[in-house]
């Protein structure tokens, strides 16, 4: 039976649904949208979902408290009788959230290009032993047995209802191994770090990195993501290097590029894995010379083995924007180079439509 | 009720022992839940059987929450009815379970006894169902989303009422006999045979039908009242099933205003009985110490807070002692030496007594106004704490038990709530309505009364105005189209307000 007050929870989350929803343009250009972020939990900060009422603010300057202590003696920290005032702070599953954004930007779900005869081996817990370790102990069934086998030996009391199971009512939970479609996927994510991205150019490419993620997770079981920056010479590096690094520079793309395909052969052939080459950057290259061999590397290692290929363009004060131009140039038609061009941070959800609405 | 063979065991051996107490209650109906649905009863207020509305979810969420962190846990949930219901979870052990069952008691004593809760529906199980019913129905015939924003608008408001309306009468609800008389034109004294010519009965139906349209003319605007929701509900532009959703709200709420007016005595009332009969007669030697833990957590007290229900099991223990030695009265407050003072005891043994009357008579504001004195705030190291400017800190101000009294009182007036109540319902001559805070030095959050405000102005169907007072100055805040502006008021008006009697 459905709880009554399921009904009343799923309404709420539904208006916290709707309120996500409608603010999204406006999370996801402010970027702190956020109060704390566990792995599978976000929480939100919701101003004006709770029912607004006629009560006193916050203005209250003292109370009565009862301890030891003098007269001009400190209380302990904040103290007070009176509740302070408190924004609603929502917890949004990941994959909620990414299924807001793929309602409001209509994005469509991922096709896993064609790797269905792809299996693994997954153990599932449905099967029951006699034997097995105690921290799989069946607990019920334990029990069930133990009244069982005290009722038909006369030893149970209902008065003093009291159970003691013995070695053969043991019950163990057990798994069964079975086979099954698996499909992961690794995101590999290239910034250009040389002098003319700047802090602003960063923050764009961190919140859209994070949407993107909250995205292809959902679409994935598994999600994997690495880091690779680059100026004139390119290195893997981690999260938080990646989005805080200040470096200063030449960019050549070509040198990120070459690690992304070293690292696609190396750890994530395609045999297995679903890939995603993003990479950001102001638009600045080294010479005409390096975007001609980023072209030959493209072609050649990084598309045939990637399912889209997705450059993201954050305008900058310094940046000329020619490497869109060149890109675009050289692969006009081709679906799995999709380029965007991203002027600030309320560009963000149009790029990011640009980069996933396709699907791949 | 489904409780096991030993829980039912020591639910019995308590109810005798409150009985053999004097303790005087509903019968009383358990049920053991799990957290689940311990959380679901709680975050509905108690009452399985709500309308449905999402704020019982977000309550819900917040709740489970709470619990899986184990940020909180809910010991005990006891419903005003009769028959009580109340709620004891399953994975408690049972000490406390049996210290939850002699607390419940207490609670339930206190909700038959105490004057405050004699207006309240002892049906209101039923009730809630039946307006459950309602809203479902209203729901289905006019949709959701149209009844659950009119709800949204009344629950706005749900605070903006009378909590003393029960006990008094402000106006006159039933016609007196006057008003009786004064109805129907003047008669012409005649015989009988002569009085269909004196007053013959067209004229009489037209000077009715003057009157009727004479008093619709010069009726007096109605009085200003504190009772919002009933000044809406009569003279609102309300759809029929709009008013009846808004009088469903309004009856809850006032059913709910008692638990508010009570807290402190409540909790002190159920927390004395459930120490008294667990220590002298319900608890094995094996439990003490269990029992004595979690009592004691349930009274702790630290620095700058203030437990209520330590509060008030103290300030009931204190009154039963001085009953007890006589502790009261012309002599004890005169008498000034030390020692006597302390040996004072003239035995009389009035205190059982004293509390029981206490519970019957009292809510929060006046058994505190009447009982806390220097003794007892010595004696409960209380004090009053105050935020020093200079380092931002919060100090203790004060251990004066007159200041201590005034803050808490303070606290507690109006169970914390600022006092709002009509003024006028033709404001400007243009029918709009206008309210007025009683300002007492603290501002409304004007962040949420504007939100408020726009719910107001919708049920209003006008625009709603309400005087209050920010940074010293009387101000009156307009709601008008949704939009909030405030205008600085000539200081004479406020005034005038200030001495208005019926805002008391």
């Amino acid at each position: 039976m459905i709880r009554r007050i399921e009904r009343d929870r799923s309404r709420f989350r539904d208006i916290v649904r709707g309120r996500i929803k409608s603010d999204l343009r406006k999370f996801v250009s402010q970027g702190e949208m956020f109060g704390r972020k566990g792995k599978d939990l976000i929480s939100i900060p919701l101003p004006g979902i709770e029912l607004p009422h006629f009560r006193f603010g916050d203005n209250k300057k003292q109370g009565v408290g009862q301890g030891e202590g003098e007269p001009g003696d400190g209380g302990e920290g904040k103290a007070g009788d009176q509740p302070g005032e408190h924004i609603l702070e929502v917890e949004v599953p990941l994959a909620e959230l990414a299924e807001i954004l793929g309602e409001e930007l209509r994005l469509p779900r991922i096709q896993p290009k064609g790797r269905s005869e792809l299996v693994a081996p997954v153990g599932r817990y449905i099967g029951i032993r006699r034997t097995g370790p105690e921290s799989l102990r069946h607990a019920k069934r334990t029990l069930k047995a133990a009244l069982r086998r005290q009722i038909v030996a006369g030893a149970f009391d209902p008065e003093d209802p009291c159970l003691i199971p013995i070695r053969g009512d043991r019950h163990y939970r057990s798994w069964k191994v079975k086979n099954a479609p698996e499909n992961s996927a690794v995101v590999v994510y290239m910034m250009d770090v040389s002098g003319s991205m700047g802090k602003e150019q960063k923050e764009v490419v961190r919140v859209e990195a994070f949407w993107i993620n909250t995205w292809l997770r959902s679409q994935y079981k598994s999600l994997q993501i690495r880091y690779i920056v680059h100026d004139a010479a390119a290195r893997e590096v981690d999260e938080n290097t990646f989005f805080h690094l200040r470096e200063s520079g030449g960019t050549k793309i070509s040198s990120a590029y070459e690690l992304c395909a070293r690292l696609m052969q190396e750890k994530f052939p395609s045999s297995s894995w679903n890939v995603y080459p993003f990479h950001f950057s102001d638009g600045d290259n080294w010479s005409g010379r390096d975007t001609e061999r980023c072209v030959e590397l493209l072609e050649q290692t990084i598309l045939p083995h990637c399912n889209v290929f997705c450059y993201g363009q954050v305008r900058s004060a310094y940046g000329s924007g020619q490497f869109k131009k060149d890109l675009d140039a050289k692969f006009p038609k081709d679906e799995r180079v999709i380029t965007s061009e991203i002027p600030d941070r309320d560009g963000i959800l149009k790029s990011i439509q640009d980069f996933l609405g396709k699907g791949k | 009720m489904n409780l096991t063979p030993d829980l039912e065991r020591a639910r019995q051996e308590i109810e005798k022992h409150a009985r053999a107490y004097g303790l005087d209650f509903f019968p009383t109906i358990f049920e053991l839940v799990d957290h689940d649905e311990l959380n679901e009863v709680a975050s509905f207020g108690g009452f399985p059987t709500r309308y449905p509305h999402w704020r019982f979810g977000m309550e819900f969420d917040r709740l489970q929450k709470g619990y899986r962190y184990g940020l909180s846990k809910i010991y005990e949930l006891v419903i005003n009815n009769d028959p009580c219901y109340a709620y004891l979870m399953k994975s408690n052990s049972l000490v406390d379970q049996k210290l939850v069952i002699s607390h419940v008691y207490g609670h339930c004593d206190f909700f038959k006894n105490n004057v405050y809760f004699a207006h309240t529906d002892r049906r209101m199980v039923d009730r809630m169902a039946n307006h459950g019913t309602i809203i479902r129905k209203l729901m289905e015939r006019h949709g959701v989303p149209e009844v659950e924003t009119f709800l949204d608008r009344c629950l706005a408001l749900d605070n903006l009422i009378d909590p003393h309306a029960s006990a008094l009468r402000r106006r006159a609800d039933a016609k007196t006999d006057e008003d009786a008389a004064e109805e129907g034109p003047g008669r012409m004294r005649a015989k009988g045979y002569m009085d269909r010519h004196v007053n013959p009965a067209r004229f009489l139906a037209d000077q009715k039908k003057k009157q009727v349209e004479q008093k619709k003319k010069t009726e007096r605007l109605p009085y200003p009242t504190r009772d919002v929701l009933r000044f809406l509900l009569e003279h609102a532009p309300l759809k029929r099933w709009q008013a009846e959703v808004l009088s469903l709200v309004r009856e809850e709420a006032y059913y709910f205003a008692p638990q508010a007016q009570t807290k402190i005595m409540n909790e002190g009332w159920a927390s004395y009985w459930h120490s008294m009969m667990m220590t002298r007669r319900v608890l094995k030697d094996s439990e003490v110490i269990d029992f004595a833990d979690h009592h004691s957590g349930t009274l702790a007290t630290s620095p700058g807070r203030l437990n209520p229900y330590k509060l008030g099991i103290e300030l009931f223990r204190d009154i039963e002692e001085r009953w007890n030695k006589g502790r009261f009265g012309k002599e004890w407050e005169e008498c000034d030496h030390l020692d006597t003072r302390r040996r004072f005891d003239k035995k009389l043994g009035l205190g059982r007594d004293r509390i029981f009357e206490v519970r019957r008579l009292y809510c929060d504001v006046t058994f505190i106004d009447t009982f806390l004195n220097q003794d007892f705030c010595d004696a409960q190291k209380l004090y009053v704490y105050k935020t020093n400017p200079r380092t931002g800190r919060q100090e203790i101000a004060s251990r004066d038990h007159r200041l201590v009294k005034e803050q808490l009182l303070f606290g507690l007036s109006n169970s914390g709530q600022p006092r709002i109540h009509v003024v006028d319902g033709n404001f400007g001559n243009r029918g709009e309505l206008c309210l007025a805070h009683q300002f007492e030095g603290l501002e409304i959050d004007m962040r949420l009364a504007t939100e408020t405000m726009k719910h107001l102005e919708v049920l209003w169907g006008r625009p709603v105005h309400i005087e209050t007072k920010l940074d010293g100055k009387g101000v009156l805040v307009t709601c008008a189209k949704g939009e909030v502006s405030t205008k600085e008021l000539a200081p004479s008006g406020e005034t005038d307000r200030k001495e208005d009697p019926t805002t008391h």
